[in-house]
């Protein structure tokens, strides 16, 4: 009953997908290709600039991308006042649109845009964070990935990368940068594309937020690495080659670590566990993510977080024959593995 | 919780306002809604102040309704005639809209404008979008709400306005009709005030969302607050304001109130609550009479409005209910 009331509640919301990517990768080719198709929706699209995007019919409103510091001493809960405030806006269109587009600036660090969306009541009442997709540039990535901080940041928040340019690289460099890629945000779903020609469903509406993936997949990378990775103890370190024709690399300062338990948690160990552990570790964690089976509860827990913010929910009930089994992900700069996995493992009921 | 007490359901007159209600008020005594699909009511006549746009802001003075629009228009509805459009910010959004003796102001993002009665347009550039806007009751100043904090701006003046900081993301400001004390509503959950005299802090926090809609009571002692699950009114006859007092809470139930309104006469404070019930509460004694029972699916109360003689009041929803109750006489 509660489980289907929220799936209901989430699905009435509007959902918006925040559009990030470095400097020239080619996120207006993206944003012109999602409103130039004939998809029969209507999309209001917030903008850092106007002028370069070629819409007619849509909805678009401009932003100054006004990141202010939320008031609770926490210097990594920044948020976008100016998303709160045309979101609020939006909501007076209600019923003549279908989704939200917030393309933002190439220097822009995603966080504060995600976190608008854990701060404000109003904005979750009325929209969802449907997925964060980061357009990359297959020739430039690795460069950008080594100079600049906001581009790793970009990778490391994603739930779906576009690798655009694919046609000015050799395979041998694509493989090289796909593994880059994978070495910071494993769980992303990865799309080759020249001059951003992906299907669209493909951008929008993927829920990601919505974690299934986290639950169904392991990390690539690990799929076609040959340590015993069921157990995550593997402690290796920078970049090496495993052979199989694909390089697997471990960002120095990036990683992203996950956590399976086959069983239950003890919800009166968990949750101020994963509290605790945001509290303490929030300024390094960039996005976490996890579906947790509690002791007694028939619903699956759901959250996701960024930096110091959570939010979790029942999602649904665990269906009959359906494995109660609870994982969590964590995308980070230098992140105890150790820590965190024995922290987890302790939640056991 | 309102079960024994006097109800005035019966006094209510329903209007018809066909979408959400942004702002209600009186101009003369006509009962007027700005609504967010860009139409005015005024008394029932249909105003197309903003044609295919959303209304996002209002502001009246008795004899005019000033609305700000996702259409960059800043236009005046009065009790008869068409609309006039006052000016407007091509592209831009209007976030916010003061008026005061013939003077109005706007905000589109950072860009801060003043107009004079006599229709001198001055500018000043914010540090951040201006989400909130008040003129201050004495000289031409206007109070800008901003990122960390409140500028008070001489639109007359060459010098930079004054700056009142305070860390976080301002909303909404007011002033009190004294001109002592300046308030906003934060991001964050909070009020912030200012004594204007010394520019000292003032933190009115402890609310469970934020407060999106105050009012002074008409001796300027009080300031009523949404934002609770109880209307809280602030303290602000003394020198100090409510510095160190506890403020008074009315109309106590277990949900959220949404819009407030005080009797321009009599220390009553209209109340509107998420699930539609509309409450008068006197600050004395707190006594509750109902006004409009709950009625959650047609939305929460967005505006509250007395008339000037405190004898009829004009209430709507986010669903486009609206309805005049009439005090009996």
């Amino acid at each position: 009953m509660a489980a289907s009331q929220t799936e209901k509640a989430s699905a009435d919301k509007i959902p918006v997908t925040v559009l990030t990517g470095y400097l020239g990768a080619g996120k207006t080719t993206l944003l012109n290709r999602i409103l130039s198709e004939p998809h029969g929706k209507k999309y209001a699209v917030i903008v850092n600039e106007f002028g370069e995007i070629g819409i007619d019919n849509e909805l678009v409103v401009g932003a100054d991308e006004e990141v202010f510091e939320m008031n609770n001493g926490c210097i990594c809960c920044t948020v976008r006042g100016d998303l709160i405030r045309i979101i609020e806006g939006l909501r007076r269109r209600k019923g003549t649109f279908d989704a939200i587009i917030v393309e933002t600036t190439g220097l822009a660090d995603p966080a504060p845009v995600a976190q608008t969306f854990f701060v404000d009541e109003d904005v979750q009442k009325f929209a969802r964070l449907d997925a964060v997709v980061t357009v990359a540039d297959a020739k430039w990535l690795s460069a950008r990935l080594r100079d600049a901080p906001e581009a790793k940041n970009q990778v490391a928040f994603a739930d779906v990368i576009i690798l655009n340019k694919t046609d000015l690289v050799t395979p041998a460099e694509l493989r090289e940068v796909e593994a880059r890629i994978r070495a910071i945000n494993p769980y992303a779903r990865l799309h080759r594309a020249v001059k951003c020609d992906v299907a669209i469903s493909d951008v929008l509406e993927r829920r990601a937020f919505d974690l299934e993936r986290i639950l169904d997949i392991e990390p690539e990378f690990l799929t076609v690495d040959d340590h015993d990775h069921d157990h995550h103890d593997h402690d290796h370190h920078h970049d090496h080659d495993h052979g199989h024709g694909l390089k697997h690399y471990h960002d120095e300062e990036m990683q992203s670590i996950s956590a399976r338990y086959e069983g239950d948690l003890d919800p009166n160990k968990f949750m101020p566990w994963i509290n605790q552990l945001t509290q303490t570790l929030g300024p390094s964690i960039l996005r976490c993510k996890g579906i947790v089976a509690l002791k007694g509860d028939p619903q699956r827990f759901v959250f996701q977080g960024v930096h110091m913010m959570l939010d979790g929910e029942p999602q649904r009930e665990w269906k009959p024959g359906e494995k109660r089994e609870s994982k969590v992900v964590f995308i980070g700069r230098e992140l105890d593995e150790e820590l965190i996995r024995k922290g987890f493992l302790n939640c056991a009921a | 919780m309102v079960g024994d007490q006097v109800s005035l359901t019966s006094q209510v007159q329903p209007i018809e306002a066909g979408g959400e209600v942004a702002f209600a008020t009186f101009l003369g005594d006509e009962p007027t809604l700005a609504l967010a699909n860009g139409v005015v009511l005024v008394n029932g006549r249909k105003v197309e102040a903003h044609p295919g746009a959303a209304i996002l802001c209002g502001v009246s003075d008795g004899k005019w309704l000033i609305t700000g629009g996702d259409d960059g228009r800043i236009v005046a509805t009065g009790k008869g005639g068409p609309p006039e459009p006052l000016a407007e910010e091509k592209g831009r959004w209007i976030d916010a809209v003061a008026t005061r003796d013939g003077s109005v102001a706007w905000s589109a993002g950072k860009q801060i404008r003043a107009r004079d009665a006599g229709g001198a347009l001055k500018s000043w550039t914010a540090p951040s979008t201006g989400r909130g806007l008040c003129f201050l009751p004495k000289g031409y100043r206007l109070a800008v709400a901003h990122y960390n904090g409140v500028s008070l701006w001489f639109p007359n003046a060459s010098a930079e306005p004054q700056a009142l900081e305070w860390k976080g993301s301002h909303l909404d400001a007011t002033v009190s009709p004294d001109g002592r004390f300046l308030v906003t509503s934060m991001q964050e959950n909070a009020l912030h005030g200012w004594r204007l005299a010394d520019n000292r802090n003032m933190r009115m926090t402890g609310y469970p969302g934020k407060t999106r809609s105050v009012s002074w009571s008409h001796d300027g002692h009080w300031l009523a607050t949404s934002g609770a699950d109880a209307c809280v009114v602030w303290p602000f006859k003394d020198k100090d304001g409510p510095m160190g007092k506890a403020p008074r809470e009315c109309g106590v139930r277990p949900q959220r109130i949404t819009q407030v309104a005080f009797h321009p006469r009599a220390l009553v404070v209209a109340v509107g609550y998420a699930d539609g019930l509309a409450l008068l509460c006197r600050l004395g004694d707190g006594a509750e009479i109902l006004v409009r029972d709950s009625a959650p699916d047609q939305g929460a109360i967005s505006a509250l409005s007395w008339d000037d003689r405190g004898s009829r009041l004009l209430f709507g929803t986010d669903q486009g209910v609206a309805g005049l109750m009439t005090l009996p006489s």
